[in-house]
């Protein structure tokens, strides 16, 4: 991937290339592109940019700077800082450029590599409380029969939901978070450490019930799975949206109740949909089975995808 | 959301740069946060204040960069500037857009003494 832009890989660009490709228009052709590399620049491997690179110069200053292509180049942000900007003296300007979550970042890309290595699929369940996140879990890993897997269980307080977990035989941790309202990329390690995962297996993280803060932190999961119940209220993706944006696949759960609770199931998706088009959404009812098959389709999908790296 | 943790982290940032340069006052932090970083400014503010006593960035000014959030429309295919995840592409009105930046949470730099 591009260090620069983020572009390459598995990225939005090639979900919208795939879109545009889909929809009939031709990408690429021209101004309308919004990526430079949808203009598909020749030349093998070579991407184009159109954006500016990024500098460590302070771009919103006004200060001039050439690129370094021109003749007479001459480079701001040569002192000990590497920047310059105005009314700020340059020995005591330092800078930084590090995203304030580095050191969770730095866990979860830990966690990452070892999952990879492992080629073990790991899911980031995440919900509001009591959309029926253990449920679920409990009827996949009864249905997934002997595929390997462990569930790392998030909660404030108390054992229950791993205990629920390992009454169906499979290898359960809890982590207590206290007062902490999502799990972490250290927290996650910890557990990798004490679970006992052979190659190939199925991870499921299932984090504190909390639709808002688990978004921002990255514990190294291949995919976050985002949770809604029926009962839940069709507007809460556009109440929460920064979780659905986040997630790759959204589980509508409990849709045996639909005709109990005057409930517009289309209406849910499209909201999803709204905050991000580009998300899978699956119906499901842990409860009665409809809609299982596909969730199990997706996790083996998963987990072929790491096998056959 | 969590500005508290996000104070934390960035006191980490700091206290891990102190040692790399050397430095024992930080007299002002700037931050760049994304419009769509789900970070509340005021929260963040208070939480900033009362993370850093005790630490070499006590009583620093906190600066927030506002950076702006960007979203691809589906529909007309442009890179778009919109102020919240759901408004509408203000080009082509169209709904579907798919964020693009202002998710960032950095400490751009900091001066010290």
């Amino acid at each position: 991937m591009c260090t620069v832009c983020g572009c390459g890989g598995h990225s939005v660009e090639d979900q919208f290339r795939a879109h545009l490709e889909k929809t009939g228009k031709a990408p690429g052709n021209g101004s309308g592109a919004p990526f430079a590399v949808l203009a598909q620049a020749g030349g093998g491997g070579a991407h184009a940019h159109s954006h500016d690179h990024a500098h460590n110069h302070a771009h919103d200053h006004g200060h001039a700077h050439h690129h370094h292509h021109d003749h007479g180049d001459f480079h701001l942000g040569q002192g000990p800082a590497g920047t310059e900007v105005p009314g700020m003296s340059q020995e005591r300007l330092i800078e930084i450029e590090t995203d304030i979550l580095s050191k969770n970042n730095n866990f979860a890309g830990r966690n990452r590599a070892e999952l990879a290595q492992k080629s073990i699929f790991a899911t980031n369940l995440v919900s509001s409380p009591g959309s029926g996140k253990t449920t679920l879990l409990c009827r996949t890993i009864e249905m997934l029969g002997d595929v390997p897997l462990a569930v790392i269980e998030g909660d404030q307080q108390t054992t229950n939901d791993a205990d629920r977990i390992r009454a169906t035989g499979a290898q359960a941790i809890q982590v207590n978070t206290g007062k902490g309202c999502h799990l972490d990329g250290r927290m996650v390690e910890t557990a990798l450490e004490r679970l006992k995962m052979p190659e190939g297996a199925l991870l499921f993280i299932e984090n504190v019930g909390n639709l808002v803060c688990p978004a921002a932190f990255d514990l190294g999961e291949d995919a976050k799975v985002a949770i809604l119940s029926v009962t839940e209220g069709e507007d809460k993706p556009l109440k929460y949206p920064d979780m659905f944006a986040a997630a790759g696949l959204a589980i509508l759960n409990k849709v045996d109740l639909a005709p109990h609770c005057d409930v517009d199931l289309d209406l849910y998706e499209a909201n999803i949909k709204r905050v991000n088009p580009a998300i899978e959404v699956l119906r499901v009812s842990a409860r009665t089975g409809e809609g299982m098959q596909a969730w199990l389709d997706w996790l083996r999908a998963g987990l072929a995808r790491k096998g056959a790296k | 959301m969590h500005e508290m943790s996000i104070a934390e982290g960035i006191r980490g940032v700091i206290e891990d740069s102190a040692r790399a340069n050397s430095f024992d006052r930080v007299t002002r932090v700037r931050l760049e946060i994304g419009r769509f970083a789900g970070v509340e400014t005021d929260a963040l503010e208070f939480a900033f204040d009362v993370v850093m006593r005790g630490s070499v960035a006590e009583g620093a000014e906190l600066q927030i960069i506002d950076l702006p959030g960007k979203a691809l429309c589906y529909d007309c295919a442009e890179i778009v500037e919109i102020e919240h995840r759901l408004d509408p592409c203000p080009k082509c009105g169209g709904g579907k857009l798919l964020a693009q930046g202002g998710e960032e949470m950095r400490i751009k730099d900091m001066e010290v003494l």
